[in-house]
């Protein structure tokens, strides 16, 4: 069965033209905001929304953008082949005292969050930590939910849903397909 | 990959090995100097020979990941009580542990202990014969130094090291001469005849006899090997003043590299004897470089070797 596209390039834009929005609403500002994406699409969408959030507010958020690799932090590192990492970058500013918006490309199990927030534990304290994704699929297996969810998409596990973006895949573009191997 | 017995490694291989250790280098800048990816894990650091700075280094790499380090050493063991080398590591692996990383006198030894053992080993320097994750961590400090932040996914292509001393008993210089070519570096072995092995002209490097002359080559590194006094049966050179006459980096001949050459040593240096301090502590010297490197690419190995599946 072939893939069905669920969100265009445009769509993809509104949303995060949407979330960085709802980011600078629920903090009243940019003031003590650290943007973190998840490598590799997280913290391509991280960039997108620090740079939508710096053409909101006239600030520059390059300084409070960076990347968090969770994979040391993973439960599955064992049972699966070695996973090649990625790198870990901290703005300057570091993170305590600071808000963190986690920004992932998918949320499903929750797993990878869960990871996350103990990587952000070996870095230091936050004042608090926010989740924003592209896409929330369902199938929680760990008591976490999104702050700022770009689009809901009620999804079966055999189903297996696909973050397309220009920077690696050569176009924006979100699909689902049916039963495909995950 | 299963195990880290030898320096020659695909290309791919030696990226990805130093790509890893580029993320696991960032942890140096932080407080909190552990992560989880090994925790339930137990490494032994096996020793039949004397080791600080290789040791400590494996200790601290196997610390940050969060295994269980337990260091054996050949002395005061039941080694030096006549055991057999292999009822020593089975005895080792029948406690259950997951790796070995080993350093033994005699050439081949850690080929061996892999085939009785089913645990991961990796060789931390075998008599005269290899000593992979120094060549590793020779090839990251180089190319953090040339490429900086921008090093991941490159190798050391067109760059030009020259290997100098005693390579006859140096397994540094037999594992980078493994590595480097591979990473498309161009080698030059140099070092007093008698201090070349037999066989150099099979080895992927030009060799010669005259160390000024690859002075005056000005290479981009030139990597200094320590004249292990310890390990020569024979004599090698007459005196200590004829091999610094010869290929000792003196103050006079460091001056003539003209400043852009990188200077290496696997350490410990012998001051004075192959390396002067004025090379030793120039700006262009990677030698406290290369130190930290160990701890990255020591960290990156027991990851990629421990931190999957083990038993495939």
């Amino acid at each position: 069965m072939p893939a069905r596209t669920v969100l265009q390039e445009a769509d993809i834009a509104r949303a995060l033209t949407r979330i960085a929005h709802e980011i600078l609403e629920a903090n009243r500002g940019p003031e003590s905001l650290v943007i973190l994406g998840i490598p590799t699409r997280g913290a391509l969408l991280a960039e997108r929304i620090a740079a939508r959030l710096g053409e909101i507010t006239g600030t520059d958020f390059a300084g409070r953008t960076g990347t968090l690799d969770v994979t040391m932090h993973r439960d599955d590192l064992a049972r699966t082949g070695t996973r090649p990492t990625h790198p870990t970058r901290i703005p300057a500013s570091g993170i305590d005292g600071q808000t963190v918006v986690l920004v992932d490309d998918v949320l499903y199990s929750g797993r990878t969050i869960r990871a996350a927030l103990d990587a952000l534990t070996d870095l230091g304290r936050p004042a608090a930590v926010r989740l924003a994704v592209l896409v929330d699929r369902g199938h929680r297996q760990l008591p976490i939910r999104a702050d700022y969810v770009g689009k809901n998409l009620p999804s079966a596990a055999s189903e297996h849903v696909s973050i397309l973006l220009a920077e690696v895949d050569g176009q924006d573009a979100v699909t689902i397909q049916e039963g495909s191997a995950r | 990959m299963r195990h880290l017995l030898t320096a020659a490694l695909t290309r791919d291989e030696a990226i990805e090995l130093l790509d890893i250790a580029e993320d696991m280098d960032q942890i140096h800048e932080r407080d909190q100097k552990k992560l989880p990816a090994l925790r339930g894990r137990t490494v032994v650091n096996l020793f039949f020979e004397d080791s600080t700075r290789t040791r400590s280094s494996f200790e601290i790499a196997g610390k940050w990941l969060s295994a269980d380090v337990i260091n054996v050493s050949g002395k005061g063991s039941s080694v030096s009580k006549g055991e057999d080398l292999r009822d020593t590591v089975t005895t080792i692996s029948a406690m259950g542990v997951d790796g070995i990383v080993m350093r033994h006198g005699a050439s081949g030894a850690p080929n061996v202990v892999a085939s009785w053992i089913p645990q991961i080993v990796v060789n931390a320097g075998d008599g005269t014969h290899e000593h992979p994750t120094q060549a590793l961590l020779d090839a990251f400090a180089l190319r953090r130094r040339i490429h900086g932040d921008a090093s991941r996914g490159k190798g050391l292509d067109g760059v030009r090291v020259a290997i100098a001393g005693d390579v006859l008993h140096s397994r540094v210089a037999r594992s980078n001469a493994l590595l480097l070519p591979a990473l498309g570096a161009e080698v030059t072995i140099v070092g007093p005849p008698s201090m070349l092995p037999p066989g150099i002209g099979t080895w992927q490097a030009a060799h010669t006899t005259d160390f000024d002359e690859v002075v005056d080559s000005r290479p981009d590194a030139l990597m200094m090997l320590r004249v292990q006094l310890e390990r020569q049966t024979g004599t090698f050179v007459p005196s200590a003043g004829e091999y610094i006459g010869g290929w000792s980096l003196t103050p006079e001949r460091f001056a003539r590299l003209g400043g852009e050459t990188l200077v290496m040593h696997p350490g410990p240096m012998n001051r004075g004897l192959e390396i002067s301090s004025v090379a030793a502590d120039a700006a262009a010297s990677l030698v406290l470089e290369q130190v930290r490197a160990g701890v990255s690419v020591r960290m990156a190995v027991l990851y990629r070797l421990l931190a999957g599946r083990t038993d495939s």
